[in-house]
């Protein structure tokens, strides 16, 4: 197949996907979306003949845009920009889960300080102040006490970008030093990992250590109707244990898998190909059938 | 394996044979983040500052 690679920044997830589609002698193009231009009735990057077109842009503005552009000229994408617009928000993210009806943690949205605090008192300490664009647990404040309260939101509302005035408040969900990272492609599950740490972020980009989770048939249910309710498409699902249940708090849509691929026994690369090349599958067929 | 020169401080550095244009490596002499510009030769610069609304 004929597939473009979107990217401003090759990871070793991106040169994983290159190695495992360069031996299956699949034709791919690298674009740099930094060198392109994305107009109206077209672009200076080279879609036209592509089967499709992953997205692994790192800043959330450009996959934002430049999948919007390329859906556009009628070239399949993925992760399609309509799941992008919900997976970049946290807001949109917790909306779409609620309204699927995904258990999710508690999530209050103000837009100032006064309307924050009140929020931030209603829920009670500690509690959970999250930007809504970001990643790798950056610029997420558990808050302890009001004063702490008072102390952060004057900083976001004056330092931060018009985004950090976007107060985005979520109860603070007691999990077991753990969550649970779980690689789907359209609802089915890749591979799954825990990863834990003493500290309340527990991200793998924090230095969360991982190790590989088997998912129930509740988890598995739960991650179909997260992905469904983003839209579908290649999603990093993240689920927090709550006892006897789940809860999702974000599905991401530029999701890494390095670390996933490293814990657990399967081929992550290898499974996520399989899938892109279903894509440029069901692309084909639709062309014949036009 | 092939080198190059880091943009940095110009210490010659080794790299991969499986370099990709792109691609991020650190400076083993003074830190330095570099971006792969060109594989062929290799050609480094000063990797992009992080921004804001990077990552997954």
């Amino acid at each position: 197949m004929q597939i473009g690679l979107l990217y401003s920044r090759i990871r070793k997830d991106e040169k994983l996907l290159l190695s495992e589609l360069r031996e299956r002698g699949h034709d791919v193009t690298k674009i740099d979306v930094r060198k392109h231009q994305f107009g109206l009735d077209g672009t200076t990057a080279p879609v036209d003949d592509l089967d499709v077109v992953v997205d692994r842009c790192l800043a959330t503005s450009r996959s934002l845009y430049a999948t919007r552009f390329i859906e556009s000229y009628g070239v399949p994408v993925v992760n399609s920009p309509e799941t992008a617009e919900i997976c970049a928000d946290k807001a949109k993210n917790s909306l779409a889960l609620a309204e699927a009806g995904v258990p999710t943690p508690e999530t209050k949205v103000a837009f100032t300080k006064e309307s924050a605090m009140e929020a931030i008192e209603a829920f009670g300490y500690p509690c959970v102040l999250k930007p809504v664009v970001g990643s790798w647990g950056r610029l997420m404040a558990k808050i302890d006490s009001r004063s702490a309260a008072e102390a952060i939101l004057e900083h976001k509302a004056t330092l931060g970008h018009y985004e950090h005035k976007v107060f985005y408040v979520q109860e603070f969900v007691e999990k077991p030093g753990r969550d649970i990272r779980v690689l789907a492609t359209d609802g089915e599950p890749v591979a799954a990992m825990t990863r834990s740490s003493e500290h309340w972020l527990t991200n793998a980009a924090k230095g969360g250590e991982t190790e590989a989770f088997e998912l129930d048939d509740e988890a598995l249910e739960l991650v179909e109707k997260a992905s469904d309710a983003v839209g579908g498409g290649l999603l990093g699902v993240d689920l927090m244990e709550t006892g006897d249940s789940y809860t999702v708090h974000e599905v991401n849509h530029t999701v890494e898998f390095k670390a996933l691929n490293g814990t657990t026994d399967v081929d992550v690369p290898a499974t996520v190909v399989d899938w892109l090349e279903s894509k440029a599958a069901e692309k084909t067929a639709a062309e014949a059938l036009a | 394996m092939t080198e190059a020169e880091c943009a940095e401080c110009g210490a010659t550095l080794d790299l991969a044979d499986d370099l990709e244009t792109g691609e991020i490596i650190d400076c083993g002499t003074c830190g330095a983040e570099l971006e792969v510009i060109d594989v062929n030769p290799p050609v480094l610069d000063r990797a992009p500052e992080l921004e804001e609304d990077w990552g997954e």
